[in-house]
C-alpha cells in the first residue's frame, strides 16, 4: 500500500508527500540520508530506509537533528548526494551547524528537508523554519502537491550542485500527511565512489578544506550562490500563474495553500475575477517574475501559513519596484484579513477572497444548520490520553502516590514524547508534570530548579524523560546538573523506542534504520558513568517503584530512577495480553466504596469503564490491553488478573 | 479508463477513533479509486490524535484534479464513521441535506464517558440524529462481525465492503482484492476478502 520497491518507472501510484518526497531522492540518486524522528516528517526516512542497501543507499536515524545534519554534510563533502530531514523545530536544534554549513558550501548535491506543522497538530510550537533560509542565505523550495513534492525534491539535488550549498525544502503536515496521485520516475543505478579530497587551498571549492572561514570571502560567495539561485527562479516550472491577466485580485501563495487558494475560488467561483501566481521558488523570490505579476493587479492577497514570510518579502519587491508597477494595496496576515496563528483551510481563504470581491460564499440550508446546532450539546468530547497498558500511565501513577505521600509539592518538569501528555492534559498525568518545552528541557529545567533551595525553594525536583530524548538532548542537561550538584530526581521513561512517531529505532536499541545489527548504547551506564547513582525499575510494580522514588526524594544531588517497560503498541506487545483482566462485582463496592471510583474518575485507562446502570467497574475486553496495572489500584481487591494464555 | 462521478470532487470522510484503522480504511478505498483511474487526495490527522483522539481522513476524489486534503465546510457526500459519535462530530462540521452516512454502531467511550463526568447518547439517539440529518443513514455492527471473524480491527474493512454496496463508486470485491494482494501479508487477505464481502452484504 506505500511506496514499495516493486513498483514500476511509468506507473501512477497514490503516494503520502513524504513518500512522494523520499522517491524524489531516490529518483535523483540520493546516497546518504539521515533524520530524527518527529511528526510529520518521519515517514521520509522511514521510506528511505526500505531502498536502503549497502554501498548504495546509507539511511540512519541520528541522535538528533544537528548530528544528521552533520552526517548528511560529510557526504555531500565526500562527493555523494544527501539529504536530512526534521520537523519545524528540528532546524534550531541542527542550525549552529548549519550556518556554518552554509559558510562553508557543499559538493555533492545536499538538501535539507523540513516538516513544518501549522496548527501544531502534533507539536507543542508553531515554529516556521521558513525563515532559516533567509537568515541562514540559502534558497527555499515549496511544493503544492503530490507530484511537485516528488519533482522539486530531485530538482532540489540538482540545484544544490548548481550554487554548491545546501537547498531547502518545505513541506507542511498537511502535505507530508497528505496523498494523491504520483507517477514513478526511473531510479538511476547508484554510482561514484566516496572520497573527501582535501588537499588543495581553501579557495578550492573541489579539493580544499570545508570550512566557513575566511568568513567575508566565504560570506561574500554564499551571497553570490544566492543571487544565481535568484536568478534560475525567474523561469522555473515550480512557478505558475492561473487566470486573468488582469484580476481584481492577485493572489500570491506557495505549499498547500495552493490547493485552498483554488478551491476557494472554485467555492466562490470566481475564477474570472482572481488569478493565482502560486511560487514554489519562496526565497528568494525572483524579482521579474513578481514584477510581471504584480504590474497587472491593483489588489494583492498573500496566503501562507503560519507567519507573513512570502508577504513580507512581497512587499519588499513591491516597494523597490513601486515606480515601475504603482502603488498596491496588499491584504494578508499582517492586516488581519488571514489570521496570524493556527493552520489555514479553504474556508478560510474563501472567507478571506469573499471579503475582498464582495462575494458571499454559498450556505447550508437555514433549517438543516438548526438541526445541527440542536445536536452539539450531546456529542462528548474525546480528550487524549495514555494509550490502555501504556507503561506511561502506571509510571506518572507511581509518581503521584510517592509526591502524595513526599507531601512537599514536588512536581514534574515534563519533556517531549507520548509522555508529554502528562504535561498537555493534566488529567493524563495525575496533576503531576508542570513544565513543558523543547526536547531535553525537562532535564535542564531540572537541573535550575535543582539549584533554589539556597533561595528557600523547598519542593523536590523531578524530570522525566523517554530513551529517544535522553539521547538527543538530555544528556548535556543531566551532565550539568551532576556537576553543579543539583538536587534533582531524574526518571527515564524507557519504552524501548521512539513510540511517539512510530517505533523508529534510537541508540538503546541493537538494531538500526536499515536493520542492521547495531551496538545498543546503555542509558543506565551512561548515567552511572556521569556520576549518578541509578536505580532501574517495572513501572508496573507500583508498590516497588512508590517506595524507590520515596527514598531518592530524600537524597540529595542527582538520582536517576529508570523505569523500563516496552511501549503498548510495540509489534511485540500488540494484541498480546500478559493478563486477562476482570472485575468481580461482588467485591466492587461501587459508589459505597469511598474510593470515589478511583479506578475510572482518576485512574483514566481506556479499557476501565464505569457502568453507570450497574454503579459498579467494568473492563472492556476490546480495549485492555492486559497490562494488570489496575489490580493493584482498587482499594477493595476487585480488580482480579488471570495469567492469559498468549502471554 | 476513467469513469465518471456524481459529483467532481466526490468528499469522503472516514472516521473514527486512533486504532480503528481508520487510516488503513482510507488509504484501501483510495487506492481502488486510483486503479480505476481518479484523481485522489486523501488528507489525514495522525501523530497526537492516534493516542485515543478522534481520527479522521478526508478524500477528494476527481476525474482530473488535485484538490485540497482538507473538504470545505458542510461539504461531505459520504461519511464512513467507524465509531458513533464520531458520525455526528463530522456531521457538524461536514454535514448538509444531500449526505450520505455509513455508521459502525460500536462505541468507544471517550475518557470523559469512562470518568462519569460526560454522558454518551443512547444508540437510539444517535440513530435518529444521524436518520434526521443524512439523506440516507446506514448502521452496522462491523466491529461485532469482525470479532467473529478473530479480529476487531476489521471493523473498518466490513464498512469499505459496505462502501461498494452503496453503488456511488463503482468499486467492487475485485477491485479490493487486487489492492489487498498488493499491499498486504498474504496470510491476512483471506480475512480481509471475508470482512469486505460482510459489509456488502449487510448493505445490499
Amino acid at each position: 500500500m506505500s511506496l514499495d520497491r516493486e513498483q514500476k518507472e511509468g506507473s501512477e501510484v497514490l503516494l503520502m508527500g513524504n513518500e512522494a518526497i523520499a522517491r524524489g531522492a531516490l529518483e535523483a540518486g540520493v546516497r546518504v540520508a539521515a533524520g530524527y524522528p518527529g511528526t510529520p516528517s518521519s515517514e521520509i526516512i522511514e521510506t528511505l530506509s526500505r531502498f536502503s542497501e549497502a554501498g548504495k543507499l546509507y539511511v540512519e536515524w541520528s541522535t538528533n537533528e544537528k548530528v544528521a545534519m552533520e552526517v548528511a554534510a560529510a557526504a555531500s563533502f565526500a562527493g555523494l548526494r544527501s539529504l536530512c530531514v526534521m520537523k519545524q523545530n528540528g532546524v534550531n536544534v541542527a542550525s549552529d551547524f548549519l550556518l556554518h554549513l552554509t559558510g562553508s558550501g557543499t559538493r555533492g548535491g545536499m538538501i535539507l528537508i523540513t516538516c513544518d506543522d501549522p496548527g501544531a497538530l502534533s507539536s507543542v510550537n508553531e515554529g516556521e523554519s521558513r525563515h532559516f533560509a533567509r537568515l541562514m542565505e540559502i534558497p527555499l523550495l515549496e511544493p503544492a502537491d503530490f507530484r511537485e513534492a516528488k519533482e522539486m525534491t530531485r530538482w532540489a539535488f540538482d540545484l544544490s550542485e548548481a550554487i554548491r550549498n545546501v537547498v531547502m525544502v518545505r513541506s507542511v503536515t498537511r502535505m507530508s500527511h497528505a496523498s494523491g496521485n504520483v507517477v514513478l520516475g526511473a531510479l538511476p543505478a547508484a554510482g561514484g565512489k566516496a572520497q573527501f579530497r582535501c588537499d588543495g587551498p581553501v579557495s578550492d571549492p573541489d579539493r580544499g578544506p570545508m570550512i566557513s572561514t575566511p568568513v567575508i570571502a566565504k560570506h561574500r560567495l554564499q551571497q553570490e550562490k544566492l543571487r544565481k539561485a535568484a536568478a534560475l527562479f525567474e523561469d522555473s516550472p515550480f512557478n505558475t500563474y492561473e487566470g486573468p491577466e488582469t484580476p481584481e485580485l492577485l493572489i500570491i501563495t506557495s505549499s498547500v495553500c495552493t490547493l485552498y487558494s483554488r478551491e476557494a475560488l472554485s467555492l466562490l467561483r470566481a475564477e474570472g475575477r482572481a488569478a493565482i501566481l502560486k511560487l514554489g521558488t519562496t526565497w528568494p523570490l525572483p524579482p521579474a517574475l513578481l514584477k510581471k505579476h504584480l504590474r497587472g493587479a491593483e489588489k494583492v492577497l498573500i496566503v501562507e501559513e503560519v507567519l507573513p514570510f512570502l508577504e513580507d518579502q512581497v512587499k519588499i519587491l513591491a516597494a523597490e519596484q513601486a515606480r515601475e508597477i504603482g502603488i498596491k494595496t496588499f491584504y494578508g496576515k499582517n492586516d488581519g484579513t488571514l489570521p496570524m496563528v493556527g493552520e489555514l483551510n479553504p474556508d478560510l481563504v474563501a472567507a478571506a477572497v469573499g471579503r475582498i470581491l464582495g462575494i458571499v460564499s454559498p450556505a447550508i440550508p437555514a433549517e438543516y444548520r438548526e438541526k445541527l446546532q440542536s445536536l452539539t450539546a450531546f456529542v462528548p468530547k474525546r480528550e487524549q490520553t495514555f494509550c490502555p497498558g501504556c507503561p506511561h500511565r502506571a509510571s506518572f501513577w507511581g509518581i503521584r502516590e510517592a509526591l502524595q505521600r513526599d507531601s512537599r509539592g514536588g512536581f514534574v518538569c515534563g519533556d517531549i514524547g507520548c509522555y508529554a501528555m502528562a504535561s498537555l492534559f493534566p488529567a493524563a498525568g495525575f496533576h503531576t508534570a508542570k513544565t513543558l518545552h523543547s526536547m531535553g528541557s525537562g532535564t535542564g529545567i531540572a537541573s535550575g530548579f535543582g539549584k533554589l533551595g539556597p533561595f528557600g525553594m523547598e519542593q523536590p525536583v523531578l524530570a522525566v524523560c523517554g530513551d529517544s530524548t535522553f539521547y538527543h538532548a538530555a544528556i548535556p542537561a543531566l551532565i550539568n546538573a551532576v556537576h553543579q550538584n543539583a538536587d534533582i530526581t531524574f526518571i527515564a521513561l524507557d519504552n524501548s523506542g521512539t513510540a511517539m512517531t512510530g517505533f523508529q529505532p534510537h541508540p538503546g536499541l541493537d538494531v538500526n534504520a536499515m536493520g542492521e545489527v547495531s551496538p545498543k548504547v546503555d542509558i543506565a551506564a551512561i548515567c552511572g558513568a556521569i556520576g549518578a547513582p541509578v536505580v532501574t525499575g517495572d513501572p508496573f510494580a507500583l508498590i516497588e517503584t512508590r517506595e524507590t522514588l520515596n527514598r531518592l526524594l530524600e537524597e540529595p544531588g542527582v538520582k536517576v530512577l529508570i523505569l523500563k517497560q516496552s511501549c503498548a503498541l510495540s509489534p511485540e506487545n500488540k494484541e498480546k495480553k500478559r493478563f486477562l483482566v476482570r472485575v468481580d462485582e461482588a467485591l466492587c463496592r461501587g459508589e459505597a466504596c469511598g474510593c470515589n471510583r478511583i479506578c475510572t474518575r482518576i485512574f483514566r485507562c481506556p479499557g476501565l469503564l464505569w457502568n453507570r446502570e450497574r454503579k459498579k467497574a467494568e473492563i472492556d475486553e476490546v480495549i485492555c490491553a492486559g497490562c494488570g496495572f489496575c489490580a493493584g489500584i482498587c482499594p477493595a481487591g476487585a480488580i482480579r488478573n488471570e495469567e492469559a494464555a498468549n502471554s | 479508463m476513467r469513469e465518471t462521478l456524481a459529483k467532481d470532487p466526490y468528499n469522503i470522510v472516514i472516521t473514527g477513533v486512533g486504532g480503528q484503522g481508520n487510516v488503513m480504511a482510507s488509504r484501501v478505498l483510495s487506492n481502488m479509486l486510483v486503479r480505476k483511474g481518479f484523481r485522489v487526495t486523501i488528507g489525514e490527522t495522525f501523530g497526537m490524535s492516534q493516542r485515543g483522539g478522534s481520527v479522521m481522513s478526508h478524500i477528494r476524489v476527481s476525474p482530473t484534479a488535485v484538490w485540497s486534503p482538507q473538504i470545505p465546510k458542510g461539504m461531505a457526500d459520504l461519511i464512513v464513521a467507524l465509531e458513533p459519535i464520531e458520525a455526528i462530530r463530522v456531521l457538524l462540521d461536514y454535514g448538509n441535506p444531500s449526505v450520505r452516512v455509513l455508521v459502525n454502531l460500536r462505541a468507544i467511550y471517550p475518557v470523559g464517558v469512562i470518568t462519569g463526568e460526560d454522558e454518551y447518547p443512547s444508540e437510539g439517539t444517535i440513530r435518529d440524529a444521524v436518520a434526521a440529518l443524512a439523506a440516507e443513514a446506514r448502521f452496522l455492527a462491523a466491529t461485532e462481525e469482525a470479532i467473529r471473524l478473530g479480529n476487531p480491527i476489521l471493523g473498518n474493512i466490513v464498512m469499505i465492503g459496505a462502501v461498494a454496496s452503496l453503488g456511488v463508486l463503482s468499486i467492487d470485491r475485485k477491485l479490493f482484492e487486487a489492492v489487498i494482494r498488493d499491499g498486504m501479508p498474504a496470510a491476512l487477505v483471506e480475512a480481509n476478502l471475508r470482512a469486505f464481502a460482510i459489509g456488502q452484504a449487510a448493505v445490499a
